[in-house]
């Protein structure tokens, strides 16, 4: 699978045009053009660049980027623990929180607790993330000063873009977690441990909460995954210096090794993620376990 | 607490069985869909908004205060309730932008732009898919491998990534907007339809279908494609939620709807860098991309329910009594 998509991203990005011209003065000739192009092999067929390009591969060697003058894959993996680090604190805002007001909504459904908790989680499916970005900035950074508006540095810096890159994951997971746990409190068991005379409490918090938890956990580890592609437009705009605004930057500069590297690696992440999940639900799972 | 809930819920399920032959006998008329709105206010809200937005967009150039090109560079970044230059004309309800032109009138023209671009895109992904779906599901066998194999592939594709990747290969324009993201997006649909031909192509009314002698399209399209409207009516109206979404996210970074055409994403670019001088130019259009994909999905939400025979009593009854 990853590899179809690196001969898809590699065609694509070959197909955008010559990154020499956007690198060297308006004014080269055409001489020294054809000169850097060479440098790059740039000039090569189309296939002879990709056979190049495959060799590299296996050493994780996707060239050097013409617009930093280093190893491509060196620059993006330098990003990577920058978005890794927003996509872990925003998990760990919205996750627990998710978790609560689905247990809220599920075990009074239809009240107005409920209602207000579903209203909430589809407001933050149908918020524009870069526009409640702009809205934070507004309000929190420009209007009450306590947050930076943009940068990279101490524990002040992640909070909006967390908060920001929350709000969606929070609506998705609140919402499967509702669901999940209506659905075991349908069951027997539930009404057996009712008649037992447990506490409400303790029939939430220790027998369904567990069985509810799985497809919850499930969606999270793939709200995990879109939070590592969908974070491009935050990273830009406040600034953070992840893979997603290195690969904007990249697209603008046309600097096509990074492109490739940085989509290659995000992919990469994505599938994993998306595969580990899987290994969590069937452990999670005894009918999935031993079926 | 809970336990009183479930014995009034199972009451109340108790009720809506004996009520149900009269319910049965209305069932196919659009008036249950009616009254079953009008007993839900939100979703009715949601509805009345969305219906307003779409005449404004359609019908945009009465609908708009202000011509939304005419720009005044005496009005350059005013707030909400400036009065207009001429001196009998509506002032400047939502201010104006950094080249003096009326924001109302622009968000109702963005939206023209906005929704065509939701609406196209879905429907082009959603045929698209739903065919792929369908004939992958009854042929089985090499056309069923090739599509999920291909579905598969995309759908370990960021998509998003997928849409940067493909419109900065072919350059930005509305068109490739519309069919980038109908192109990241049809393998929803294909994988809900191939689903649901699985689940009844062995059903008794297809096999009598094919022995009363159908061609195979007439039993896709007549026999089991009516069976899965109503869960593909909900996927497309969140799809158009999504999209417009999306189409907001990749103009907002430059690589979507290009000026002089206008969209609600693009105008949120443009307002960007003058946030601090005029939040007015960030937070109205922002606003009718929140009303508008919130409406889309409390109707989506709400669609479910209501086509759904297991879950519609809830919709027909009073919501505040019944509790459960």
């Amino acid at each position: 699978m990853l590899a179809s998509l690196i001969i898809i991203v590699f065609f694509v990005t070959r197909m955008v045009g010559d990154p020499v011209r956007l690198m060297l003065h308006p004014n080269a000739t055409d001489e020294q053009i054809q000169t850097v192009r060479a440098k790059y092999g740039l000039d090569d067929p189309l296939l002879v660049q990709f056979g190049h390009f495959l060799s590299g591969l296996p050493r994780g060697d996707f060239g050097d980027s013409m617009w930093q003058r280093a190893p491509a894959l060196e620059i993006v993996l330098n990003r990577l623990p920058a978005t890794l680090y927003l996509a872990g604190v925003t998990m760990a805002i919205a996750f627990p929180i998710a978790v609560a007001l689905g247990i809220i909504s599920a075990v009074w459904p239809r009240s107005l607790a409920d209602r207000i908790v579903t209203v909430l989680s589809l407001a933050g499916l149908s918020i524009a993330d870069f526009w409640l970005a702009l809205m934070m900035i507004l309000f929190f950074a420009e209007g009450l000063g306590w947050f930076p508006t943009s940068g990279f540095g101490g524990a002040k810096f992640v909070v909006l873009p967390a908060l920001t890159l929350a709000a969606r994951p929070l609506g998705r997971i609140s919402q499967i977690q509702r669901t999940a746990m209506l659905d075991e409190l349908a069951n027997g068991y539930v009404t057996t441990a009712r008649a037992k005379g447990l506490s409400e409490r303790v029939v939430v918090l220790f027998h369904t909460l567990k069985n509810a938890s799985i497809p919850t956990v499930t969606m999270a580890g793939h709200e995990v995954a879109s939070l590592l592609n969908g974070a491009i437009v935050i990273e830009v705009i406040f600034g953070w210096p992840g893979i997603g605004s290195l690969l904007i930057q990249a697209i603008e500069r046309r600097d096509l090794t990074i492109v490739v590297a940085a989509t290659v690696v995000i992919a990469a992440l994505v599938i994993t993620v998306n595969f580990v999940v899987d290994l969590i639900y069937g452990w999670a799972d005894p009918r999935v376990r031993f079926g | 607490m809970s336990a009183t809930t479930d014995t009034t819920n199972g009451i109340a399920r108790e009720a809506d069985r004996e009520r149900e032959p009269a319910q049965r006998r209305r069932t196919l008329g659009f008036t249950v869909y009616l009254a079953a709105l009008l007993n839900d206010k939100l979703t009715l809200l949601a509805v009345v908004f969305l219906v307003a937005l779409g005449f404004a967009a359609v019908f945009a150039p009465l609908a708009a205060p202000f011509d939304p090109m005419a720009q005044n560079l005496l009005l350059r970044n005013k707030p909400p309730m400036t009065p207009a230059a001429a001196p009998d004309a509506l002032p400047h309800l939502l201010g104006t932008d950094p080249l003096g032109r009326d924001l109302l009138s622009r968000i109702v023209f963005g939206a023209r732009i906005s929704l065509s671009v939701g609406a196209l895109s879905v429907i082009i992904s959603g045929v698209v898919g739903t065919v792929a779906g369908l004939v992958a599901g009854y042929r089985r066998g090499g056309v069923d491998d090739l599509v999920m194999r291909v579905v598969d592939i995309q759908m370990g594709f960021p998509s998003l990534l997928l849409a940067l990747l493909v419109l900065y290969a072919l350059g930005a324009s509305i068109w490739n907007v519309i069919i980038v993201l109908a192109v990241t997006r049809w393998t929803i649909y294909a994988r809900m339809a191939r689903g649901i031909v699985l689940a009844q192509r062995e059903s008794a009314f297809v096999e009598a279908a094919q022995a009363i002698g159908c061609s195979d399209r007439r039993i896709l399209f007549i026999h089991i494609l009516p069976n899965m409207l109503a869960p593909l009516l909900v996927l497309a109206t969140l799809e158009t939620a999504a999209l417009i979404l999306s189409e907001a996210s990749l103009s907002f970074l430059g690589l979507g709807i290009q000026p002089p055409d206008t969209s609600w994403g693009l105008m949120l670019a443009e307002g960007r860098q003058y946030l601090r001088v005029a939040w007015w130019i960030v937070l109205f259009p922002g606003l009718a991309l929140l009303f508008t994909a919130l409406s889309l999905n409390l109707l989506a939400t709400w669609l479910r329910g209501v086509t759904d025979p297991v879950q519609r009593w809830r919709y027909l009854t009073r919501a505040s009594k019944t509790l459960g």
